[in-house]
């Protein structure tokens, strides 16, 4: 390449202006809470994420899940983020907001739809009970399995479900994160 | 959660914000190369709007950088020609864009030579360098031939070559 080719190459205006959009088919953003950063993602004006996975990788699964038109954009998710940071508060203990597992498989769906109904806020029950009120009573590794792939975590309480002795046993977001939830809730 | 991850097969379309993050600075570069800082960023803008709406269409996810110079050169093309008297393509003169002062941007000198080339050889050269194009996408972009990209890129850099008194030949 010349030298002639190679400044063209970088030819450029300073002050790019990056381009603006309406209302995504998902709007996506990060939030930092106690717990970590939560992805968190809308669509239709429901909640399909509130997830510890990486940027990528979600919005990868969304955009093959729900739309490609996913997009960065914190301002339709300003309800979702203030609701989450009242109830990390412990401020809230419900949450008003409408829920859609395009991301869950049919057997994700029927352990997660019905779990704020299920357990309670400051109350833990357990796989086995969860897998009892879905009638599937031996399906209890398989609904901690379900629960370990919520994509909405928090919204929908997996915390709130541990192993039979009373173990923490896993957490999407760590043990320290469960903990964490568990503490905030008992308090409340 | 196996069964999600198994769905993330290649060709499927990544989400939309990585082809902004990916190419944003491009799109805008090349827009305002082809149709000036002012017109240009308008028909940026355009572009990514008519992007945007036809990607669920589309039907594969490659060549997603090519496909938005593409639509952005289309539509420098078309604001850039908007604020002009239509004549046969190839007669155009030289149309100077206008905007910000040259003197405030990293290579002044040949900014102003690029935006003093005739039209069409301008968007030939520009989508070739600042859009990293081959001839066939440059092509593609100008509704011509790969033939008729490489002369007008060859033109446009001998013209270049002999206003900014270069010979790196």
């Amino acid at each position: 390449m010349t030298d002639l080719e190679s400044r063209l190459n970088r030819l450029t205006t300073p002050d790019l202006k990056p381009p603006t959009f309406p209302d995504a088919d998902v709007a996506y953003t990060l939030h930092d809470t106690p717990i970590g950063t939560l992805l968190l993602a809308i669509a239709g004006g429901r909640v399909v994420a509130s997830s510890f996975g990486d940027e990528e990788t979600m919005t990868t699964r969304l955009a093959r899940a729900v739309s490609p038109r996913v997009l960065r954009q914190p301002r339709p998710l300003d309800d979702v983020r203030r609701q989450l940071d009242e109830y990390l508060a412990g401020s809230r203990h419900t949450f008003d907001l409408e829920v859609d597992l395009a991301l869950a498989t049919p057997f994700q769906r029927l352990v997660l739809n019905d779990l704020p109904d299920h357990t309670r806020y400051g109350a833990t029950t357990t796989y086995g009970t969860v897998a009892s009120d879905i009638d599937k009573p031996k399906a209890a590794r398989a609904v901690g399995t379900a629960l370990g792939a919520n994509p909405v975590c928090v919204v929908l309480p997996c915390h709130r479900v541990v192993g039979a002795n009373g173990a923490l046993t896993g957490y999407a977001g760590g043990l320290e994160a469960k903990r964490f939830l568990l503490n905030l809730e008992a308090k409340g | 959660m196996t069964r999600e991850k198994a769905q993330l097969k290649p060709g499927v379309l990544p989400p939309f914000q990585a082809l902004i993050d990916a190419h944003w600075r491009d799109v805008a570069r090349l827009a305002r190369a082809m149709a000036g800082p002012v017109d240009g960023d308008d028909a940026a803008q355009r572009a990514w709007e008519k992007a945007y709406a036809a990607y669920p269409k589309l039907t594969s996810a490659k060549n997603l950088r090519s496909w938005l110079l593409t639509i952005t050169a289309r539509c420098a093309t078309d604001v850039h020609r908007a604020r002009k008297p239509q004549r046969p393509l190839d007669e155009a003169p030289p149309v100077a864009v206008e905007g910000p002062e040259a003197t405030d941007f990293p290579d002044p000198e040949l900014w102003r030579a690029v935006n003093q080339l005739p039209e069409r050889q301008r968007f030939a050269v520009t989508l070739k360098y600042v859009g990293d194009l081959d001839h066939h996408g440059v092509a593609a972009a100008l509704d011509t031939t790969p033939a008729a990209s490489r002369r007008l890129v060859s033109d446009a850099l001998a013209t270049l070559r002999s206003k900014l008194g270069v010979d790196d030949d």
